[in-house]
């Protein structure tokens, strides 16, 4: 129901030799590979570059920055691709959905143009993490797990072949941050996404269950 | 691609008239017109200017009103700010700001002169008890011959533009945690808010001040309504010359344009001057580590400053309201005898005309103005990068006198052999829409938070999906903010209309100050209020058009 991509293709992600510098000084220094459903996790103090990475990948780093090295997702360079292109998702600290849309309209934003039945996979999406019904509300009503919850369902609806996580739990209490990571990472890897996961939250490293790189 | 040229052709678009406009001041100015037999270069122009009686005076009187009223009403701002920056009294004027700024200049010198005015109704309410006066006393209160009225009215309207400017950058200077540090360390809150918040946002406020300098310095719908007759300020007396049926007398118009020019400058470099002697004082202050000297003043000045203006505004407003609906009206008689809506059924059918030519003109120049800015933004947006130094250059219509260029334009027009009409006079407002509108528009588009934008390209949307789906919906409320100030500056314009006009287009605007001399006291009342609710109505529907489309969405609420 709730297929990232194409149903049976399996998604890689390769980092090879990322460097990133900021005027003259080496911020990080990266080199990974990733296959479906393991989830990268990047840690380190403020400042380290965690967050310049996760920016690199995605497509938004500031010009000030130099980067080299390569990323090949499922063996293509999206480098060169801008970043509306990559199929690289991003999940934010705050579920960002928008303000002036509802529930349903985040949704359908995220679906690509060409996708048929929208409503059908609307409400399914939406009944797939109990919030069936919930397409016409205001995303301001709902309340903090069930912002991230419409926030990961977005993420999905727009097919996805990587993610990328900027700390998606600090902002929320300790009872739901557990609730939700363990739904985060469980559909993550049900959809076989290769996923990089920037944190400080030790938990987040032990709960990924992936390789961990410190910074 | 078009969007990345588009900070260029708007530069271009504002830069080019201007240009032109004072260069084609400058040659008739020293006699080369060769539409109108001036073939070589001579001074006689400038001769027979200076030979004009009474011109020092009129230098004087625009040079006085161009440091002077600035220089007042920053002043009443910023003690206002200091004393009351955060407090429910800020927060309760700043509703109150927007449709007092809407208020064209025309309406508002109107409006005084039917308060102060010896027959006006703050003489009327006083009398004759306070004053004993049974008939209006023969003061020359409005038209005075050192232009005080006209630097009141043009107080009473800085006062809100700097106040809405003063309050738009001041997020950005942090007053809240640098007052409080201030205080921590002893010094009174006004004190402190002066010593540590002002110094950063001056800079900010530094562009509109100057605007308001070129504007005080040059007026000319105030100064033909509340300013001085003999001698008028100097732009009303080049207008003069300008529209004198002898047009021989351009060649010394042309002189006197530039002249204007000059006197802007100079107001503009005295200004300067009082920066840095401003700052050396400042630094003195900081020096001397007084931390409560000036605390009950700073608050007292600014709070009695800013009422005294609001009271006079709003009272301004009801007399023109009072002498609208009028009918006999005895003088000391502080209400009239009887009402009336006979002046409004009177003047309505001739209204139509002129209003939809202000209607027309007001949103076509908004229009074009908002779309322009937004495509600069937008471009700046995708580019990454601000052409911050450039785009300084927008702002130059606003810094040179318009008569200085407006007259140039006038010039290049016949030159070509265009014929005056209302496309000519929609390039003209669209010459201070713009600058106003990006004024107001770019510093909200350029705070909108950043991860909007990059959620919705990792979601897989394309920049222009990006534009109408989600930074442009995002924004609405600024963006109808930013044309309702469009709107307002185009219905306010005088100059920009009746020069490239030729008088052939009229407005709500010309048409009320043409009537100025005429005197009829309902009939005027009639037409400056009409003029004063367009931008009114267009600042009311800036707000209430969000507030409705997003009535079932509460995260927009604060944005809209």
């Amino acid at each position: 129901m709730n297929t990232a991509s194409t149903p049976g293709m399996t998604h890689r992600l390769q980092l090879e030799e990322v460097r990133l510098r900021l005027q003259g000084r080496e911020l990080l220094r990266l080199s990974a590979e990733l296959t479906a459903g393991e989830i990268l996790c990047v840690m380190g103090p403020s400042g380290s570059g965690k967050s310049s990475l996760l920016a690199f990948l995605a497509g938004f780093l500031a010009p000030a920055f130099e980067a080299s090295g390569r990323v090949l997702l499922d063996g293509h360079d999206v480098l060169a691709l801008p970043a509306e292109q990559r199929r690289i998702g991003l999940l934010f600290q705050d579920p960002l959905l928008f303000p002036h849309l509802s529930v349903g309209g985040n949704l359908r934003f995220a679906l690509p143009a060409a996708c048929p039945d929208k409503s059908a996979r609307i409400e399914a999406a939406l009944a797939s993490v109990g919030l069936a019904g919930f397409t016409e509300r205001d995303p301001a009503t709902l309340s903090g797990g069930q912002k991230s919850r419409v926030a990961l369902q977005r993420l999905l609806l727009s097919e996805p072949h990587a993610v990328l996580l900027d700390e998606p739990f600090s902002r929320l209490d300790t009872a739901l941050r557990r609730e939700v990571r363990a739904l985060v990472f469980q559909t993550l890897q049900a959809a076989g996404l290769p996923s990089v996961l920037v944190t400080h939250d030790p938990e987040d490293a032990e709960a990924a269950g992936g390789r961990v790189v410190q910074l | 691609m078009l969007l990345r040229a588009a900070p260029w052709l708007v530069i271009g678009l504002l830069l080019a008239p201007v240009a032109l406009g004072v260069g084609l001041t400058l040659l008739p100015a020293f006699g080369y017109l060769p539409v109108l037999g001036g073939d070589a270069f001579s001074l006689t122009p400038w001769r027979e200017l200076l030979a004009m009686p009474g011109l020092g005076r009129s230098v004087l009187l625009s040079l006085l009103s161009g440091v002077l009223t600035p220089l007042l009403a920053l002043a009443i701002v910023l003690m206002f700010l200091a004393g009351s920056s955060g407090t429910a009294l800020e927060r309760w004027l700043r509703r109150l700001v927007a449709p007092l700024l809407a208020v064209p200049h025309a309406a508002a010198a109107f409006g005084l002169a039917f308060l102060i005015a010896p027959a006006g109704l703050l003489s009327r309410l006083v009398s004759p008890t306070l004053t004993g006066w049974e008939r209006p006393p023969d003061l020359l209160i409005v038209n005075d011959p050192w232009g005080l009225a006209m630097m009141l009215a043009l107080i009473i309207k800085e006062v809100p533009f700097l106040l809405l400017m003063a309050l738009a950058a001041l997020p950005q200077c942090e007053p809240g945690p640098r007052v409080t540090l201030a205080r921590s360390l002893g010094y009174r809150p006004a004190v402190a808010w002066l010593l540590c918040v002002l110094p950063a946002l001056y800079p900010l406020l530094r562009l509109p001040v100057y605007a308001v300098i070129a504007y005080a310095s040059a007026t000319v719908d105030v100064a033909m309504i509340l300013g001085p007759t003999l001698p008028a300020t100097l732009s009303v007396s080049v207008l003069q010359l300008f529209s004198d049926p002898d047009l021989s007398l351009r060649f010394q118009a042309a002189a006197g344009a530039v002249l204007q020019l000059a006197v802007t400058a100079l107001a503009m470099l005295l200004w300067r001057l009082l920066e840095v002697l401003a700052a050396l004082a400042g630094r003195h202050w900081l020096a001397a580590g007084q931390r409560a000297r000036g605390e009950a003043a700073l608050r007292l000045v600014g709070r009695l400053g800013v009422a005294l203006l609001l009271a006079l505004a709003v009272g301004s407003l009801l007399a023109l309201l009072l002498n609208s609906v009028a009918g006999f009206w005895r003088f000391p008689d502080a209400l009239p005898g009887n009402w009336t809506l006979q002046t409004w059924s009177r003047a309505l059918p001739e209204v139509l005309a002129p209003l939809g030519n202000t209607l027309l003109l007001g949103g076509a120049a908004t229009l074009i103005a908002v779309t322009l800015c937004l495509a600069v933004l937008e471009a700046e947006g995708r580019q990454g990068k601000r052409l911050a130094p450039a785009l300084w250059l927008l702002y130059l219509p606003l810094l040179v006198p318009q008569i200085a260029f407006l007259f140039g334009l006038i010039v290049a027009t016949e030159f070509l052999r265009w014929t005056p009409d209302a496309r000519l006079v929609l390039f003209a407002h669209l010459l201070f829409v713009l600058p106003y509108v990006f004024l107001s528009l770019s510093e909200a588009w350029r705070h909108l938070d950043p991860r909007w934008t990059q959620l919705a390209t990792t979601l897989g949307a394309s920049p222009w999906r990006r534009f109408w789906h989600i930074r442009l919906p995002l924004l609405l409320g600024p963006c109808l903010s930013a044309a309702a100030v469009g709107l307002a500056v185009s219905v306010g314009q005088y100059l920009a209309t009746q020069l490239p006009g030729a008088g052939r287009v009229p407005t709500l605007t010309t048409e009320a100050v043409a009537l100025a001399a005429g005197g009829n006291r309902g009939i005027i009342a009639v037409w400056a209020l009409l003029q004063a609710a367009l931008p009114m109505l267009g600042f009311a529907l800036a707000l209430l058009v969000p507030r409705l489309l997003w009535r079932h969405r509460l995260g927009m609420r604060s944005t809209a």
